[in-house]
């Protein structure tokens, strides 16, 4: 018995408009995602030049797959809850995380809101309705479905952003994730970003259903794919599955089609189970690119404004490296704080114990 | 002889061993094509072919629970889990099927599965890829824990693990992957589970220890000979079975304990020699048992330094239950 | 748009209730297997009805009864042969006792004394044995999946002809190892048959609180997968479909879903009281559709098994069952030093420390004999 999933593409890679999918959307919101990805680009870009300079621990970016968590987000509301993975940086700006707070993280500095506590893209701000990373993949998908319950339950006008990869599809948190999300008809977007790799495990390993979308049946849920590497089609996909959701008619797996063009992580070597000319395939299907094709069919582009909008990036970028270097590591006090509400008693016995090996190596120098 | 690195010993551990048994299967997240992400099981998939060495779907409860139904149908799998952080989701198959099917079968269904994990802080991984849980598989009978310390040991013990007809949780110290080298034979050769080793022999004090703790607990040891106190240390290799014997012989012989662990204080697996040595070796004791961890608290990325137990404080330790 | 291939929502059948049979569906079966099928039937319900029966007189601590699902399990063992492996989850005697286990060997787990080859260790109802391929289960629900996976992956990597088959419910599939088992089933292809006994409940739980899936079957597009629905209650029709899915398995065409749509009859354990959340007529309803008495009616109306003859097959299997029951009752309880056998391969020290310590103080009397525990097993 055949089905169909739906696939939406607005702009494709030769620059064509589909007018009948296009979402309204007014210059000033082209232009801010416009400008984040210009704002991404930059700043992934110097973080892989810091890692190799030992000026940061580890980096783990969203090249090539930039489009996917930005426009995403940016059908999103203030109100609304972003659950990340760990790649979607492009999310992160879009919902109004400075740089800095960025950066703060990066360098586990006293100003980090978490305090150093977690490695470099493990970063949440509250204000922002943007909940704090882990590595567990997938852990994060049944934690957006029970927020999107609770919003539900508690009558919100709000709706749970949940973010995942490939990989992450043959979890067991994404089979109760996307279950309870269907029984309970949580407001949430199930948001697969399929970069075709989990490390080195291409997707075709990954599970033996021809789509990641298609899983989506398997739940009772609409499931449908998306070009991840067209802001335009992310966003209007976006869109419509949030608006769904906030009516109240349940959730929706979106699997955008995406490359992960850059390693795991700073520590990973892609070259060791993939062929550089794949990865070239990808980068001609390039979000900047597709973007201003967008830009230039919309009469919106114009060149020296890029120009300008690189270079604002650039000292934006700068401007919180230099105020991240500057920001001093966090006091050992912290490293026992914030485990309880109230600090219990064993905790303040292993303080005052770590005080005075403190104290002790002090006087011994 | 060669001189290799604990990652090196487990590579040659694994190939040494499929070399003589072709029913040992080795499956996880990147081990095959990419060789795993430390780069320990490099090459295996090019010898031994794509159905011995199996990149598996991102699965932890299917890579654990796949192990298992492969070990009751009679092959020897060997599962990695790339970091012991990430093994929660199979926590249900490693405590309630593979620990108990021996037990509850009566005998007819033995597990022998061999897991394959790094554990532990210092190489800057922060909550998710520093985390010590060795104490909730000692604690789980019907599993054994292995940990070694060294690239003779750790060869000797995977292969020995490889050979045991029980389930096995091999965890490798990752912080010590590469910076502990050592003189490691050719070919196959076991180093008994259950045994412990004293890698350095003394009589004032003896400090206990496995893993990464034990190149901090020598360093510790000489600086405490240049003072004028002769340390033992006792580097327990198999938490289960513990080799007990050993531990209450060296405790006996000193009169003085310092136990050390990088896991987080409360119920450490140290806790369990403390009180070993405080229920049969208590008249025996010249001063309280001491014990050096990590705290109680997620394992910190920027205060790493701070938190894992360092030569520093264990070197205090000992001259805490010298004063005595 | 991107077509993909779902499995169908059509449910086979072969015996209609009036015990009818759709004679162009019917699976090749001789007089002798029709036969052999009946009792194992039969034998299954008289041991579910006297085991229920010890565990009220407080002869057994606790029991799991499968009244209903009496054709998907033996239907479907049918389908097998005996170099096969079946991973039960806990509700399938009637697979257990198709396959040749004796009941006494059955009981005899329930009972826990010195008949039980598992020596005591778990609580009834969690029977298996190496003699017939039955992998001894475990009270998590769905965790079989996995290892049956394991098990049917080994058998294509030792390239041996057989197949594996794994029971489930229909609450085991919300399960993650549900998902996790299916999809490296998928990836790998292995030989495995994915057999879920839908029937209608996880305890209170209703199929329709489950999950929001159209069918369970359907789920088998997740994992790129072969998915079939059968009525479960009419064992011609599940014998038919699990010779599809053997079949495919063993040939290397992978592995199949099977949702075999049944209903518990009875509670989900003899802790569980149904009437506090099953609605009023239900269980009348599905009596009317028991599979034995279909079964039955199909072969008396056949000449296959006249009515005589299945009279005498009902008071034979009740027979074997009572003494059965004799049997095991005249055994020994299991020793104490048994508590730490089977741990390991070998007992550790530290057991041996912990076995002799006990032996010691028992032997010394200074042990207080504790009272049984007043509250029954809650679930």
């Amino acid at each position: 018995m055949p089905e169909e999933i739906r696939y939406i593409q607005v702009v494709d890679e030769e620059g064509r408009v589909d007018t009948k999918l296009e979402p309204k959307m007014k210059k000033e919101r082209v232009m801010q995602l416009y400008t984040t990805l210009i704002r991404l680009r930059t700043l992934e870009a110097r973080m892989m030049t810091l890692q190799r300079a030992g000026r940061i621990g580890f980096y783990g970016g969203s090249v090539g797959q930039e489009a996917t968590a930005t426009g995403s987000a940016a059908a999103l509301q203030p109100q609304d809850w972003v659950f990340p993975q760990y790649r979607e940086p492009g999310a992160a700006l879009i919902k109004g995380i400075s740089m800095e707070t960025l950066l703060y993280q990066f360098m586990s500095t006293a100003k980090d809101i978490g305090k150093g506590r977690q490695m470099p893209v493990h970063y949440g701000d509250r204000a922002v309705n943007f909940v704090t990373i882990s590595s567990v993949v997938a852990s994060q998908i049944p934690h957006g479905v029970g927020a999107a319950w609770a919003m539900r339950m508690r009558k919100a006008n709000a709706v749970a952003m949940v973010y995942y990869g490939d990989g992450a599809t043959s979890t067991a948190d994404f089979h109760a994730g996307m279950n309870f999300a269907a029984v309970f008809r949580a407001p949430c977007i199930m948001w697969c970003n399929n970069n075709q790799f989990a490390i080195s495990v291409p997707r075709e390993k990954q599970t033996a259903s021809k789509t990641l979308a298609q899983k989506a049946i398997a739940y009772g849920m609409e499931g449908l794919q998306v070009d991840g590497q067209d802001m335009i089609s992310v966003y209007a996909a976006a869109k419509y599955a949030a608006d769904k959701a906030r009516k109240g008619d349940g959730p929706t797996m979106v699997e955008s089609i995406t490359y992960r063009v850059g390693p795991h992580s700073s520590s990973d070597d892609p070259s060791r189970y993939r062929p550089d000319s794949e990865v070239e395939l990808w980068r001609k299907k390039d979000t900047l690119e597709r973007m201003r094709h967008y830009l230039r069919h919309k009469k919106w582009y114009d060149e020296d404004e890029d120009a300008k909008l690189h270079k604002l990036a650039d000292e934006e970028v700068s401007a919180a490296i230099a105020a991240a270097e500057r920001a001093g590591p966090p006091s050992w006090e912290t490293m026992l704080e914030d485990v309880y509400a109230e600090m219990p008693q064993h905790l303040q016995m292993q303080h005052d114990d770590l005080a005075a090996y403190l104290k002790w190596k002090e006087a011994r120098a | 002889m060669a001189v290799l690195t604990i990652l090196q010993a487990v590579n040659d551990a694994l190939r040494t061993e499929m070399r003589l048994n072709e029913k040992i299967v080795v499956l996880g997240e990147d081990v095959g094509r990419l060789g795993g992400v430390f780069r320990a099981t490099d090459g295996l998939q090019k010898e031994f072919g794509e159905e011995r060495v199996v990149d598996t779907p991102l699965s932890e409860a299917g890579i654990i629970g796949s192990a298992i139904g492969m070990a009751l149908y009679g092959l020897r799998p060997v599962p990695e889990i790339q970091f012991q952080d990430f093994i929660y989701p199979a926590f249900d198959q490693i405590v309630n099927e593979l620990a108990k099917f021996r037990y509850r079968s009566g005998g007819q269904y033995p597990c022998p599965v061999t897991i394959r994990t790094p554990y532990g802080g210092g190489i800057r991984g922060g909550h998710y890829h520093s985390q010590s849980g060795e104490t909730h598989f000692a604690h789980t009978p019907g599993l054994k824990v292995v940990i070694p310390s060294t690239p003779y040991d750790t060869k000797g013990l995977l292969i020995a693990s490889m050979r045991d007809p029980d389930p096995v949780m091999f965890m490798e110290p990752k912080r010590i992957y590469r910076s502990a080298k050592g003189e490691v034979p050719e070919g196959a050769y076991t180093v008994p589970i259950g045994k412990a080793s004293v890698p350095r022999e003394g009589t004032d004090v003896s400090v206990f220890a496995y893993g990464s703790m034990i190149p901090v607990c020598l360093e510790a040891a000489k600086h405490a000979e240049s003072k004028g106190t002769s340390v033992e240390v006792v580097d327990l290799r198999s938490l289960v079975p513990l080799d007990i014997k050993a531990v209450l012989a060296s405790a006996e012989k000193t009169g003085r304990a310092v136990v050390v662990y990088e896991a987080p204080r409360t119920c450490g697996y140290g806790a369990e020699i403390s009180a070993l040595i405080a229920e049969h070796a208590m008249l025996s004791m010249k001063a309280p048992i001491v014990r050096v961890t990590g705290f109680d608290t997620p394992f910190p990325y920027a205060l790493e330094d701070l938190y894992m137990p360092n030569p520093d404080r264990v070197y205090r330790a000992i001259e805490q239950v010298m004063s005595y | 748009m991107v077509a993909v291939t779902v499995p169908s929502d059509d449910i086979v059948q072969v015996l209609r209730e009036d015990g009818s049979a759709v004679s162009h569906l019917e699976p090749k079966l001789s007089s002798q297997d029709h036969q052999k099928l009946l009792r194992t039937m039969m034998l299954a319900r008289a041991t579910d009805t006297k085991a229920m029966n010890l565990q009220r007189s407080g002869r057994i601590g606790f029991y799991v009864p499968s009244y209903g699902q009496e054709a998907c399990q033996v239907g479907s063992a049918s389908a097998l042969k005996p170099g096969d492996w079946v991973a039960p989850a806990y509700r399938e005697p009637g697979a257990a006792l198709f396959r040749g286990a004796p009941v006494k060997a059955l009981l005899a787990q329930c009972y826990g004394n010195m008949a039980d080859a598992q020596k005591g260790r778990q609580m009834p109802s969690h029977f298996g044995s190496s003699a017939v391929n039955l992998i001894t289960p475990s009270s998590p629900v769905g965790t079989q999946i996995v290892y049956a996976t394991g098990v049917a992956w080994a058998m294509k990597i030792r390239k041996d002809p057989k197949v594996a088959l794994v029971y489930f419910g229909d609450g085991a599939t919300s399960e993650g190892d549900f998902h996790v088992g299916l999809n490296f089933g998928g990836v790998f292809r292995v030989p495995c048959i994915y057999f879920c006994n839908n029937n209608g409940w996880a305890i209170s739980v209703p199929r329709d609180r489950q999950t929001a899936s159209k069918t369970i079957a359907v789920k088998a597009v997740a994992y790129g997968i072969e998915g079939a629905r059968c009525d479960g209650n009419d064992i011609l029709a599940v014998i038919r479909v699990t010779r599809e899915a053997e079949s495919r398995a063993r040939g290397g065409a992978g592995p199949t879903l099977i949702e075999a749509m049944t209903y518990r009859m009875g509670p989900h354990s003899s802790s569980d009281d149904p009437t506090r959340y099953r609605p009023a007529g239900e269980l009348e309803a599905w009596k009317r559709k028991d599979p034995i008495e279909r079964y039955r009616q199909f072969l008396e109306k056949s000449g296959i098994v006249p009515a005589a003859k299945a009279k005498d097959l009902e008071q034979e299997v009740t027979k074997e069952v009572e003494d059965a029951v004799i049997e095991i009752e005249a055994e020994a309880p299991v020793p104490p030093e048994l508590l730490f056998e089977d741990v390991y391969a070998e007992l550790p020290y530290h057991l041996r420390l912990q076995r002799d310590s006990l032996l010691g103080e028992r032997k010394a009397g200074s042990i207080v004999e504790y009272e049984q525990a007043e509250g029954k097993f809650p679930l």
